[in-house]
């Protein structure tokens, strides 16, 4: 069992409470043994900083000391979330870099009698911990109901492969680990091209006219692709694709219907958890007909819902002669840095 | 002052790109940036904006203070770091928009735009309970500036309720007074105190 | 040790440099305070003047030791990089050893570093008195003379390197010239136009490729690399490695028949850069130099199943030899060019634009292949499908240049070349052809001409470094465009981001030193930058020499050029040698490192750390022996020598002890000035 520290979120006991149970399903079968960083507060979103940066970077720095006082656990924080992580990794790295910075959150810290070590605690998403840590095989050895016939779209957002992700991603906009997951789980992954796209963030909040443009290219890209459902790991993408769907439909005029689940929540179906139990069912954009095609029972039985509009894919045209060679791709060990 | 509609010579106020440099932490290299708009092609809502954030750093570094806070950009700025990953010059791009929004909060020139309003609805209720508290916000938001689009939002407002993934009372932290001395004495610091 | 005893008279000059040292340095209070207080040193006189480098200076000092019997000279002034030889030969001139002359740097390291007058000034004085105490202890020396053997070796044929080749040749002179490809011609043999005049590449390239190929003065060694240098200027020992061909080159005539009859296809990855394809067997091009092909072991059915030798069953003259191995070849050669030229950057690093991903990106060697009539598509410019020629081509300028997260240098030719892509595609096509740039850089004759040209043929220019390259569409409206490409940028002189459809792209990618471009640099005793390419000795006034003594560089080795300033540092390189080749010998630094055999205990921690592999161990005699020639006098082996074994000619221990005692005697009877520190970067608390 890997032992690590763990700061939710807000949105984990909210919003994203189906990611919250599915990964409290699955982090025993991955070996991850999560230890909640104690009286943790919330990471202030892209909110914080619009209005007082330091005090957006003291609000954050709070978790960073509690975490740091913690004993006997790695100190490496892990964020489900993330702008979670993002605020958190980019605070911490802040923090080792600029020591006026530092001093001046120190301040801010010693009011509520804590301080910040640079340098003390690692700062990682909770996805590229299972990624890199946790591996393939491993997901792999657990799968016992491979989502075989399920097409998904992975859709990572924007924040988790940069850029406080360090070195830790070699692709940046094109990353390729979240379709090995999902194939790992037996489904079918497509290419999908705004995979490292923006969700819009708080926009659908406040900018309704950018915010819902925003989700109606990662619709229609899925819608195109006609896939089942696509698969997110952030709890704000998660939200604004759900939640304001029928909204961009109202007013584009389109008929969208793509359900949007935690890949906690795939990789607990594959590993033959049951639906209810990963908070399955409680998405506003049902996913019960596209889990259905793999013999998957959502309970509640809603209405039937309306079959995906959108263009069916595009086939790959048929080599007609003098064809060119395409650049042959490095396998990742001999590609340079 | 010259009189006229004429242009007249004034020599460049290179105050407002340090004080925007100071708003962020570690070196943002805005000094650096050669205006060759990887910032502005690749951003999701650039559309929306009134200047591409390109074209708002050349106006910060021409000291229109005015023209910049008055904008729009920073506040349609969705952080998604695409520009600061591809930037050439690796400037702080995102930082940088953080740093034109508290300014432009801090001095109350923020534009026409529910961001400002959104924010501070955002962090009191963190300075309140130490949390997020989803239902209040989105309530008092969605009252005061988008009240046409609750009929529309209402049933899925309601599921998301009925499967509380919206809760009804707000999470509270158990050291609030910690927590608030922080955000006092770190707001004491910003305004120089 | 004080100086001063035996008798020297010793002579000090200030140089004010203008106001370089004097505006820093109160020059008068050092010449005074040398005058008074280093008189117990040997010092008889003490003068300043303006510029101690002009005639009058160098007078000045040639007077004094004829009619004042100087013994010994120190001038205070510049770096000795810079008049250390004016000043030697002075001396030389008055009839006093050269060596016997101490050049003192109060510009680069006192006056150009500080800002407080004082501490300058009390600074200086030190620094001359360091250079006082030390000339007592020099002693007259001799330089090293070596002879020049004729033969020179140019390792890269591309136009740099054959441009040497062919100018020590002509000149009678022997060269071997190594090329590590099947053929020589370099990059510029894959090209179709050259830029900006649009001289058909091959038409001016390939008669000189046949003259390297018939030459008599010229040993061609291709598909070959150097994997040894010893000696040292005027007598190098060189290593060549020829790799097995597999052909008998006295018995091959170049017909061709073995390439038809090969069944192996394999993507070429050199010549193609990727786009076409090749046998095998192969030459690169029809017009290779030399006319014989090489079989690729790793892509041949014989090598892999042990039957096939298709071509050995054709071949007319029976020239394929399966058995052929490496070999390797020492040749003795007095001077070097290392032409080693460029590879391109790998525009997959740029993940944004899609090359590798998207078919219809193409790199810009891609292009130079697909524009070539003798290139894999006959010079027809169409998508990777093969047959469809573009409606709309985009050209992406500073792909891996100019960017701080890959190479931060500008490429330099790739405005120019883009340029001319731009002109290619409308000459063959009906395309519309936009150019994505950041500034068009045409700083050469004729270039911002051509600029006008594209401009009139009707290119778009869109002023903005591309975000990204797509085949998603994003809006309702883009569905007619569905299977093209879209080059999302912002237009920055209009203030507004674009989405333009095209139907291929065309990366201009960055110039990168070779992949192996350290080693090369180990092997020869270069030095290169951060990125790898070759420094030179001095950017503007040495820019083919290098730090080694008898070692050139010449063209993309040195960093992105276009044709013409490669051709110029290839001529140049070879003018540098023939004017040694001419004096026959040449005299060096007597400033080099010598064994104490008698303290020497063979423990050979030297030998690896010589940058110049001027150290080897003799195991006759279990010593390490330094040859004259190959050191440079770094004094690196003296201060790892743990048994104290290593001296320096002119850097002995007495001389270094007798400086650092001048020094140190100057800064503790100077007055307490503020000396100023720089500051290290604030440390965390």
């Amino acid at each position: 069992m890997t032992r690590l520290l763990y700061y939710p979120g807000c949105s984990m006991s909210g919003t994203a409470r189906g990611y919250a149970s599915s990964l409290a399903a699955v982090a025993g079968p991955l070996g991850l043994d999560l230890h909640e960083v104690p009286d943790w507060n919330c990471c202030g979103a892209s909110e914080y900083f619009s209005i007082g940066p330091l005090q957006g970077y003291a609000l954050i720095a709070r978790n960073l000391a509690l975490a740091e006082r913690e004993e006997g656990l790695d100190r490496t924080v892990v964020a489900p979330c993330s702008q979670c992580f993002v605020n958190l990794a980019k605070t911490a790295r802040y923090l080792h870099t600029d020591p006026a910075f530092a001093g001046r959150v120190n301040d801010a810290l010693a009011a509520g009698g804590l301080s910040c070590t640079p340098g003390a605690v690692d700062v990682r998403h909770l996805f590229e911990v299972i990624v890199h840590d946790v591996g393939m095989d491993t997901i792999r050895a657990r799968v016992t109901h491979p989502l075989r016939g399920l097409r998904v779209a992975p859709y990572l957002g924007c924040l988790v492969t940069r850029p406080d992700s360090g070195e830790r991603w070699r692709e940046k906009e094109h990353p390729h680990a979240f379709d090995q997951m999902l194939e790992a789980l037996g489904a079918e992954v497509v290419d999908y091209p705004p995979r490292t796209d923006c969700c819009g963030g708080h926009l659908s909040q406040i900018s309704p006219s950018m915010g819902l443009e925003m989700l109606r290219r990662l619709l229609d890209a899925a819608a195109r692709l006609d896939v089942d459902v696509i698969a997110t790991l952030c709890p704000m993408c998660q939200m604004n694709v759900d939640l304001y769907q029928s909204e961009v439909n109202r007013r584009f005029r389109t008929r969208y219907h793509v359900p949007i689940l935690f890949f906690t929540q795939l990789l607990g179906l594959a590993f033959g958890a049951d639906a209810a139990a990963l908070g399955i069912g409680s998405e506003v954009v049902s996913a019960r007909a596209a889990l259905a095609k793999i013999g998957v029972e959502v309970p509640e039985p809603e209405a039937p819902e309306p079959v995906a509009a959108g263009a069916r894919p595009r086939k790959p045209r048929p080599g007609r002669g003098p064809e060119l060679p395409m650049p042959r791709m490095p396998d990742p060990e001999e590609a340079e840095e | 002052m010259a009189g006229g509609n004429g242009v007249t010579a004034q020599a460049v106020d290179h105050a407002f790109l340090a004080e925007v440099m100071a708003s962020v932490p570690g070196d943002s290299r805005l000094g650096q940036c050669i205006q060759c708009g990887t910032c502005g092609g690749s951003c999701p809502s650039a559309a929306d904006m009134d200047h591409t954030p390109r074209r708002l750093f050349a106006m910060v570094r021409a000291g229109m203070r005015a023209e910049v806070l008055g904008s729009n950009t920073p506040w349609m700025c969705v952080s998604c770091y695409y520009c600061a990953v591809r930037c050439p010059q690796e400037v702080h791009i995102p930082d940088v928009m953080y740093g034109l929004k508290s300014i432009a909060a801090r001095e109350g020139r923020s534009p026409e735009s529910a961001a400002p309003d959104f924010s501070r609805t955002f962090i009191s209720n963190i300075v309140r309970y130490g949390r997020s508290y989803e239902v209040g916000l989105v309530a008092r938001h969605y009252l005061r500036h988008f009240p046409t689009r609750i009929p529309g939002m209402a049933p899925a407002g309601i599921g998301m309720l009925a499967s509380r993934r919206m809760v009804l009372r707000p999470h509270r932290i158990r050291d609030l007074r910690g927590l608030r001395a922080i955000l006092g004495r770190a707001a004491e610091l910003e305004s120089g105190r | 040790m004080s100086a001063g005893q035996d008798g020297e008279r010793i002579g000090v000059y200030v140089c004010h440099c203008g106001s370089n040292i004097a505006g820093k340095v109160d020059v008068a209070a050092v010449r005074d305070w040398a005058a008074e207080r280093l008189g117990s040193h040997g010092v008889v006189l003490a003068r300043d003047n303006k510029f101690m480098c002009s005639s009058t200076g160098q007078e000045l000092i040639e007077q004094d030791i004829r009619e004042l019997g100087l013994t010994r000279v120190v001038v205070a002034a510049c770096s000795p990089h810079m008049h250390e030889k004016t000043f030697r030969a002075a001396c030389a001139r008055a009839g006093l050893n050269p060596y016997l002359c101490e050049l003192v740097s109060i510009r680069e390291q006192v006056s150009w570093v500080h800002s407080d007058q004082a501490a300058a000034t009390a600074k200086a004085k030190a620094v001359v008195a360091g250079g006082v105490y030390r000339v007592a202890e020099h002693a007259p020396l001799e330089p090293i003379r070596v002879a020049i053997n004729p033969t020179t070796l140019v390792v890269g044929g591309g136009i740099a390197g054959i441009t040497t080749a062919l100018e020590l040749a002509d000149a009678g002179f022997p060269v071997h010239l190594v090329e590590r490809e099947p053929s020589i011609g370099g990059h510029m043999a894959q090209f179709d136009k050259t830029f900006p005049t649009l001289d058909c590449a091959a038409c001016i390239l390939t008669p000189k490729m046949n003259e390297v190929g018939t030459h008599p003065n010229i040993t061609l060694h291709t598909w070959s690399e150097v994997t040894n240098v010893s000696g040292y200027v005027g007598s190098f020992q060189v290593t060549i490695r020829h790799r097995a061909r597999y052909v008998n080159a006295d018995l091959c005539t170049g017909c061709g028949i073995c390439q038809e009859k090969c069944v192996e296809r394999v993507v070429d990855e050199a010549y193609e850069a990727g786009l076409g394809y090749r046998k095998g067997i192969y030459m690169p091009f029809p017009q290779a130099i030399p006319k014989v092909p090489v079989l690729d072991r790793e892509h041949c059915v014989y090598f892999e199943k042990g039957t096939c030798k298709a071509c050995e069953k054709f071949c007319p003259t029976g020239a394929i030899d399966f058995t052929q191995e490496d070999d390797e070849v020492t040749v003795e050669v007095g001077n070097i060019v290392v032409a080693t030229g460029f590879r391109l950057f790998d525009p997959r690093r740029v993940e944004p634009y899609g090359y590798g991903r998207l078919p219809n990106v193409f790199t810009s060697l891609e292009f130079e292949r697909m524009s070539n009539a003798a290139g894999p598509t006959g010079g027809r410019i169409v998508l990777r499908d093969g047959v469809t020629e573009p409606r709309a081509v985009g050209i992406v300028h500073c792909v891996g240049s100019r960017d701080r997260n890959y190479n931060e240098y500008c490429s330099a030719i790739c405005c120019m070349q883009s340029l001319k892509f731009a002109h290619l595609v409308r000459e063959h096509t009906d395309a519309d052809v936009y150019e994505f740039y950041i500034d068009i850089r045409a700083p050469g004759k004729a270039f911002d001409e051509f600029y006008q040209r594209v401009l009139e043929e009707g290119t778009v220019f869109v002023r903005g470094r591309v975000a990204e390259v797509t085949d998603a569409l994003r809006f309702p409206d883009e569905a007619e465009h569905d299977g093209r490409l879209i080059v999302q940028v912002e237009d920055t002189l209009a203030g507004v981001q674009r989405r333009v459809p095209v139907d291929m792209v065309v990366l201009s990618a960055a110039l990168e030193p070779p992949k192996d471009a350290y080693d090369v640099a180990r092997r020869f005793g270069l030095s290169c930058s951060s990125e790898g390419w070759v420094i030179e000795r001095h950017p503007k006034l040495d820019p083919v020499a290098t730090m080694t003594e008898g070692i050139f560089a010449a063209g993309c080795a040195l960093g992105p050029r276009d044709i013409p300033s490669s051709v110029a540092n290839g001529a140049a390189a070879s003018a540098r040698i023939l004017g040694r080749i001419y004096q026959g010998e040449m005299l060096l630094e007597p400033v080099r490192a010598t064994v104490d055999e008698a303290r020497c205990s063979g423990c050979k921690v030297c030998n690896d750390l010589c940058p110049y592999n001027a150290i080897t161990f003799r195991a006759d005699a279990g010593v390490s022996a330094v040859s004259p020639a190959l050191c440079q006098g770094c004094g690196t082996c003296i201060a790892a020598c743990p048994a104290g074994a290593m001296t320096g000619t002119g850097f002995s221990d007495d001389q270094v002890m007798a400086q650092i005692e001048g020094l140190l005697s100057a800064s503790l009877a100077a007055p307490p000035a503020p000396v100023e520190v720089p500051t290290p970067e604030a440390v965390p608390a």
